[in-house]
């Protein structure tokens, strides 16, 4: 077959013309999804991602709006271009979704996570930790004589960084919220 | 909504699933009793507006409203018991979400506080049937039953449609609660969008214009949008004179008697429809979803060409094929303003370039792939269907349901539709007993119409319970077995795929299937001589009732033309002596 010879006219204007295709390359995106907070919601999200064999790296979910009964849904994944935008669809096609942001894409947002970390430790470990913390500015939530609680906002590459550092100095303990996530000044309709 | 507390609208449960399903419409309900639905069919039995057919298993009774819905283009609605009615239901529900049939299923479930006890016949439907459905619900407050039955036609038969499940413990079923009317419901937030984007309509209006050689592709999106859509594809393809085929759910949207008909096309297409999707320049792909069958290789489908894909699902743009110009929106609405477009912009195409690629169509046309070596001795399945259609065409209202493997193949290759809902098959989910239940509820649809499932032997056992059904209602359903006492399309594939290993692809103890009829209080008739099959066919089509046609067929016929796993289009079997080596270790691991 020879190569294709087809006109342009105005088409070209369209959004939609001949638009490129996607890549290979893995991404990582953050999904935000508006649901009605009812019975089952998070199951039939979760068995998407199950049933399809997409990736979940990290799932927030709680009730936003009490009045009108919503739950915001969080998901970090990773997958091809093509992966995320079945992601997408797959979950706006959903009954009791309402919307669906791309926050990877569409424009800047803010990520912050919370995490608690238990640290053991006595002496120049103990003094080394408390003093990380203070850099990081975590907050101390606990202590025993032996040991402390730290509680940390922020990105999840922060919360990484953290916990790398407090690995030697007697981490024992995680636990993490996932990413919440929104974007940032306003949309055309707020 | 309006809340009143006492009067005409307070009722039971049970009454409020009836006058729900009278509200909606229904008349006909496919269904099995148990414990848990027992308020439900006492409330049937007050009332003469809706006819139930009890069927003989669940998974009979989904195909049935399968049959049904496909058939009239309305709902199907099933009724059945907690637990292992529910569970026999799941086959059925996959089968209508792969297909896109709108059902509504109604399961009775344990009373809610016995929910999570492993209670007699309990089981989690809504978990169960959560990936096998659109949407479903457990319902746990009477108050809310009626506008969740109503949400859930709604649900069902919206945007692409689908099978919904509401899940009804049995006390609710007998708390009284408030009916709310259709018009008063709160049928949620879901409103797809059926209207299609201007600009992408424009972008596919001139890719029309200009191209050389443009192939329309539909799907079964075309039957599900309803008869406008298919008249107003049919003005739309007789105005440009661009070729058309179609996947094996869109058979009938355009009339096989066209002049533009390539005939089907995918992995048992047509020579000339599969040479055309390989070789066009612009796909315009109405109602389908690039399903495995139907793209062969992925990365060597249609090479050269722009695609336009017109799909109400946004998940299934992109999903599978790259498309150039994607337009989401309703089939019907979409076409109607593509074509108003088309006519305002004065109706232009590259007329000598489509004339060139037609003469390039009518080249391979000349293969004529379809024909096939009759036998004086036995009868092929090819020449059973010929015969068949012969017979069968001039019928004003034939109806045809298969069962699935190579007898599927054969009928959507040899048989013609002229309409649409007039072929009910299972395409996407592929499952072997779907026919005869699905016959059941065609023929319920329209007591006037000439019903044949075309089936398989193995395939038609698998719910061969359905006689029951059929005797019981009188239903004249024509069961027309092509019987080759083998699994047709697997003893196929053992042959082209592994070394002619015929592993547990026949059966060694087949009843005597006329027999097996007369048991039934239905007909049955012999043929295995081709000499005696157009009479035998006849006296199959005079007989007022069921019939059972066991049709002795040659019995390592295989199905061709045949894309092989993992070949692209324009790699194509022909015929037996074409299948050597054919299909590769990479092909092998593809079904």
């Amino acid at each position: 077959m020879n190569a294709l010879h087809i006109k342009k006219g105005s088409s070209k204007k369209s959004a939609y013309d001949l638009k490129n295709s996607f890549g290979d390359t893995m991404e990582r995106h953050t999904l935000a999804a508006i649901v009605d907070n009812e019975a089952g919601v998070l199951a039939r999200v979760i068995g998407l991602f199950a049933g399809r064999g997409y990736n979940i790296e990290s799932l927030t979910v709680s009730e936003i709006d009490h009045e009108s009964k919503r739950s915001r849904i969080t998901v970090v994944t990773t997958g091809t271009p093509s992966v995320i935008n079945q992601i997408k669809t797959q979950l706006e096609r959903m009954v009791p979704v309402y919307e669906v942001h791309d926050l990877t894409v569409e424009g800047p947002s803010v990520e912050r996570e919370l995490a608690l970390f238990k640290v053991a430790g006595v002496g120049d470990k103990r003094v080394e930790a408390i003093r990380t913390a203070d850099i990081f500015r975590a907050s101390v939530v606990d202590t025993t004589l032996n040991s402390f609680v730290f509680e940390l906002t922020g990105t999840p590459e922060k919360i990484d960084a953290f916990a790398e550092l407090m690995r030697p100095l007697g981490l024992c303990e995680v636990a993490r919220t996932g990413v919440a996530a929104l974007a940032r000044g306003l949309r055309d309709d707020e | 909504m309006t809340s009143q507390t006492t009067g005409a609208n307070q009722m039971t449960g049970a009454k409020m699933i009836v006058q729900a399903l009278k509200d909606q419409g229904v008349d006909t309900v496919f269904g099995y009793p148990g414990g848990a639905v027992l308020p439900i069919y006492d409330e049937i039995f007050l009332q003469n507006d809706i006819r139930h057919y009890l069927v003989r298993h669940e998974q009979g009774a989904v195909h049935a409203a399968e049959g049904y819905a496909r058939s009239t283009g309305k709902p199907g609605v099933v009724l059945v018991t907690s637990g292992p009615g529910a569970t026999n239901a799941v086959t059925g529900l996959t089968d209508a979400l792969l297909d896109s049939i709108p059902i509504i299923v109604l399961t009775g479930q344990v009373p809610t506080f016995m929910i999570g006890n492993d209670a007699f016949q309990e089981a989690d439907t809504v978990g169960i049937t959560r990936p096998c459905t659109k949407h479903n619900w457990l319902v746990k407050d009477t108050e809310e039953l009626a506008s969740t039955i109503h949400e859930a036609f709604h649900v069902a038969t919206s945007g692409r449609p689908g099978p919904v499940l509401v899940d009804i413990p049995k006390d609710v079923q007998f708390a009284d609660g408030n009916y709310i009317p259709p018009e008063n419901a709160d049928l949620g937030h879901y409103q797809p969008r059926t209207k299609g984007d201007a600009d992408a309509i424009l972008a596919m209006v001139e890719l029309m214009e200009n191209a050389e050689r443009p192939l329309f592709y539909t799907g079964g999106g075309v039957i599900n949008s309803g008869p406008e859509a298919s008249a107003t594809l049919r003005e739309f393809v007789a105005a440009t004179n661009f070729p058309i085929t179609s996947t094996l759910m869109g058979l009938g949207a355009y009339p096989a008697s066209g002049k533009n008909w390539l005939g089907m096309l995918g992995m048992h297409g047509l020579y000339e429809a599969n040479l055309a999707m390989h070789g066009c320049d612009l796909m315009i792909n109405v109602g389908a979803r690039f399903d495995d069958r139907i793209t062969g290789r992925v990365d060597a489908f249609s090479p050269d060409s722009h695609k336009i894909h017109i799909d109400i699902d946004p998940s299934s743009i992109d999903k599978i094929i790259h498309v150039d110009v994607p337009i989401v929106g309703d089939v019907a609405s979409v076409l109607a303003d593509a074509l108003a477009l088309w006519k305002k912009r004065g109706s232009i195409t590259n007329k000598p370039e489509v004339q060139s690629w037609w003469a390039t169509i009518s080249d391979w046309q000349k293969i004529r792939c379809l024909d096939f070596t009759p036998s004086p001795k036995t009868i092929k399945p090819q020449y059973a269907l010929e015969r068949l259609e012969a017979l069968t065409k001039d019928h004003p209202n034939r109806f045809i349901t298969t069962e699935v493997g190579q007898h599927q193949m054969w009928a959507a290759q040899y048989l013609g539709f002229e309409d649409p809902n007039r072929w009910m098959t299972s395409g996407g989910l592929g499952t072997m007993g779907y026919g005869f239940p699905a016959s059941i509820g065609v023929q319920v649809a329209h007591p006037d119409g000439l019903v044949i499932n075309v089936a398989g032997e193995a395939s038609w056992l698998m719910n061969m319970q359905e006689m029951g059904t059929a005797s019981q209602y009188r239903l004249p359903v024509k069961q027309f077995i092509l019987n080759n006492e083998r699994l047709g399309m697997v003893r196929q594939w053992q042959e082209l795929l592994h070394g002619e290993r015929y592993s547990h692809s026949w059966s060694e103890s087949l009843p005597d299937f006329v027999k097996l009829a007369e048991a039934f209080g239905a007909k049955g008739i012999l043929c295995s001589d081709p000499a005696d099959l157009d009479d035998a066919i006849r006296e199959m089509l005079a007989y007022d009732g069921p019939v059972l046609f066991d049709c002795l067929v040659e019995k390592h016929e295989n199905c061709f033309p045949m894309i092989p796993s993992g070949a692209p289009h324009n790699e194509m079997l022909m015929n037996d002596a074409g299948v050597q080596d054919a299909i590769g270790a990479s092909g092998a691991v593809l079904v």
